[in-house]
């Protein structure tokens, strides 16, 4: 299921949509180190064809998803996209509401369905929702919050509902115990802790490029022009990257593949 | 926020914070297992391994340990852990439920293969509570999976309902997960309990480690019995003083959550003692458990003594060993407060740490209460509301919501003699107050769940519970308003349709 999952969140034109980003020359600059977290892995994969706006008509041909500087060995790992931004205490409850707990995320159908309801619970004073009515993806690939995102619930359902709705990583200052440890679990969503009040910084809608390096790690707010540092997210990032704690398992060897 | 306005509780609290000199040895650790705490000053208690040579066989423990470090020292078969370890833990109960089993079985399936057995099919607990009494067909669907599941496995103890019309027609089903684990003896001192349930951490009042996972570590779990957990430090909150009788552990755990916030115990354990949380009963103890999630806590845990021994004759023969926090123990901080001085609580929207007095509240006009769950929904949560029902004589002005958490409460809410009442039970002095008729025993609408579920609040309620979280949508609507309360604090406002004092009632 991970697998599957990493791929349709990945291929979701929507993750990597880019609309209106200025200045043109960095979010430029931020493709040049595009990795595009594990679409290599998808053979139909093309960036060129979830382009929508005509600024990228000359970024050419598909971006193959690891760009490694020549010199260094170290890879980067990048996400592109809208961002949506979102409080402090953001329980499970406003992630996904019980009433959809009825859905079982290892059921490949009622993941999908899990995504289309992500952050169905917030409450009204979120005036741009999360997905657009009829929607059964969202725009918005990077969330960004404030303090404790994800307390409450220990349901899994909540990484499970984001990554299914096509959000790459998270971004807050802190997060509940649970809710990080059920998102590296699953390798649902990289949850990324930033080092200031990002969700004051940011708003719902501007152009941001998260790259995720090994000494360094940072997010870029392609509309305001500013940068920020981000906290490594360490030895949980190659188990995300995997798809999750069994596959992560499978893949060096600390477990035998059924 | 909160604290400001709280004088009186404000008073009765005192923080100490251990100085730098007492955890040098613990911040010499903490190296090993995080940059982000950076050590200027280096002074190793206990020296590096040099040989085989085990501390145990020396003789000697150089440093003490907290109860919680013990239980997962046992049950990673190692010495002694210090906080931050990573270790691999035997577990001793795995408990899931209707709302996770699905998902937990499904992911064991596709990684352990479709004939896999489950590690030991006696420590696998399987308890449908959450979405029972609905007609909602993927929520019925989900307890037939537990069911052929638990069939296929032979797994011992599930607690199934197949008879939705007449929850007393299914002997074997119990209810709420965390209280039926409690009831039917499988909290035991001293031992390791993981369940797919954050609340999971109520069985701490065992002198237990337990505490909520997802999905994916539950399936992990399930196929090979133990799990890598981090060693959490232990908050120690020390509670002295007589407990006022219009006080309830649950105002307890409340001004906690004030005072430290719903992130303040983040990673980390909660320890509660003194001498007001050893006259506490185990079903109080499992309240103040109960809501360790709520500041963000690992697990929570009382020391077990003669009334965890008392509660357990007659629920299990298994044999147990219960483990207590060394003299030397390092806590990262002390908290102490004056029970006697406390006075009656509610957390008000949206948060469980937003406090405030209950007679501050006393203008805010409510339109129904509830009284039931993990926290709020044990036989004495019942006995304590018909307490104020039968105090004050008086009929209630809001609609009342009851929902024992189990079968059993739900038997004792109809046979036990309420004191003082001249043999009525909570069930009789509940009607004549005018109360709805107590529910089938469930999580109810606690956490809201499928629209039809009894009490959720379909409009933009204000409502007084007894449950366990206030954020927006938990019951149900998203505009709804939640102010968590005592049983007393409950029934007082439903007899007066606001936000009550129950010492208007009590005294």
């Amino acid at each position: 299921m991970a697998a599957t999952a990493t791929a349709t969140t990945l291929s979701e034109p929507s993750a990597f949509k880019l609309v209106s980003h200025r200045p043109v020359s960095s979010s430029l600059s931020a493709f040049s180190s595009l990795k595009l977290h594990s679409a290599a892995n998808s053979p139909n994969y093309s960036l060129k064809s979830q382009l929508t706006t005509q600024q990228h008509r000359h970024i050419g041909t598909p971006i193959r998803s690891t760009t490694t500087t020549p010199a260094v060995a170290s890879t980067v790992t990048t996400f592109h996209g809208l961002c949506y931004v979102v409080g402090d205490n953001i329980d499970t409850d406003q992630i996904i509401p019980a009433e959809y707990l009825t859905l079982v995320p290892s059921k490949p159908d009622e993941y999908e369905k899990l995504g289309s309801y992500a952050f169905i619970g917030l409450p009204s004073s979120y005036e741009t929702r999360f997905i657009e009515p009829g929607e059964t993806k969202s725009k918005y690939s990077i969330v960004i919050g404030g303090d404790n995102f994800g307390c409450g619930s220990s349901r899994e359902h909540a990484p499970v509902a984001l990554g299914a709705s096509g959000v790459a990583a998270v971004v807050a200052e802190s997060y509940a115990r649970i809710f990080f440890r059920n998102s590296v679990a699953t390798g649902e969503v990289y949850p990324l802790e930033s080092e200031g009040r990002l969700c004051e910084e940011c708003r719902t809608g501007d152009v941001v490029t998260i790259e995720l390096g090994e000494s360094d790690c940072k997010l870029i707010n392609h509309t305001t022009g500013k940068e920020y540092k981000l906290k490594p997210i360490g030895d949980a990032g190659p188990v995300i990257e995997a798809g999750g704690i069994f596959a992560y398992a499978r893949k060096t060897g600390m477990i035998p593949s059924p | 926020m909160a604290s400001s306005t709280i004088i009186p509780s404000s008073s009765a609290f005192i923080k100490k914070d251990v100085g730098l000199s007492a955890f040098s040895s613990q911040h010499s650790f903490y190296i090993r297992s995080s940059k982000k705490r950076a050590c200027k000053k280096i002074a190793s208690v206990m020296a590096p391994q040099q040989s085989e040579r085990k501390p145990s066989t020396t003789g000697s423990v150089k440093t003490g340990s907290t109860m919680t470090e013990k239980i997962l020292a046992r049950a990673s078969e190692k010495t002694q852990l210090v906080p931050g370890e990573n270790v691999w833990v035997n577990v001793d109960v795995l408990m899931t439920h209707d709302v996770c089993g699905p998902g937990v079985i499904g992911n064991f399936k596709k990684e352990f293969g479709e004939n896999a057995k489950v590690w030991d099919r006696e420590k696998v607990v399987i308890i449908p509570d959450h979405y029972i009494f609905t007609t909602d067909e993927r929520a019925n669907r989900n307890v037939d999976i537990l069911r052929d599941f638990c069939t296929e496995q032979n797994i011992k103890y599930f607690y199934d309902i197949k008879d939705l019309g007449n929850f007393k027609a299914n002997p074997d089903y119990k209810g709420v997960c965390h209280i039926a684990l409690a009831q039917e003896g499988h909290c035991r001192p001293g031992e390791v309990l993981l369940g797919t349930d954050s609340h999971t951490c109520t069985a701490g009042a065992f002198g237990q480690f337990a505490t909520g996972i997802g999905n994916t570590d539950a399936g992990f779990v399930l196929g090979a019995g133990k799990l890598l957990l981090k060693v959490p430090p232990t908050l120690r909150f020390v509670m002295d003083g007589e407990m006022p009788d219009y006080l309830l552990a649950k105002d307890l755990i409340l001004q906690i959550i004030g005072e430290i916030s719903v992130a303040g115990a983040t990673y980390k354990a909660m320890e509660f003692v003194g001498n007001t949380v050893e006259s506490l009963t185990m079903e109080e103890r499992m309240t103040l458990c109960n809501m360790v999630v709520e500041a963000g806590g690992k697990n929570g845990v009382v020391p077990a003594d003669n009334t965890t021994y008392k509660y357990l004759e007659d629920k299990t023969t298994l044999p147990y060993e219960p483990v207590y926090s060394d003299g030397q123990a390092r806590f990262l901080s002390e908290y102490r407060f004056d029970i006697s001085k406390l006075e009656p609580l509610v957390a008000k929207p949206h948060s469980p740490d937003n406090r405030a007095l209950a007679r501050e509240c006393k203008d805010v006009k409510i339109d129904r209460v509830y009284i039931g769950s993990c926290t709020g929904g044990k036989t004495e949560d019942f006995m304590a509301a018909a307490k104020v029902f039968l105090a004050s004589g008086k009929k209630v002005k809001v609609p009342t919501f009851l929902v024992p958490a189990t079968q059993k409460v739900w038997m004792d809410v109809y046979s036990l003699p309420v004191p003082g009442s001249g043999g009525k039970t909570c069930s009789q002095i509940f009607e004549e107050a005018g109360c709805d008729t107590p529910a089938s025993p469930s999580c109810g609408a606690c956490l809201g769940g499928p629209r039809d579920t009894y009490a959720r609040m379909n409009e933009p309620l204000v409502c007084v519970s007894t449950t366990n979280r206030n954020f927006p949508g938990r019951m149900g609507h998203k505009e709804g308003q939640i102010y968590l309360a005592s049983p007393y604090t409950a029934a007082a406002s439903a007899l007066t349709g606001f936000v009550t004092d129950p010492r208007e009632f009590l005294q």
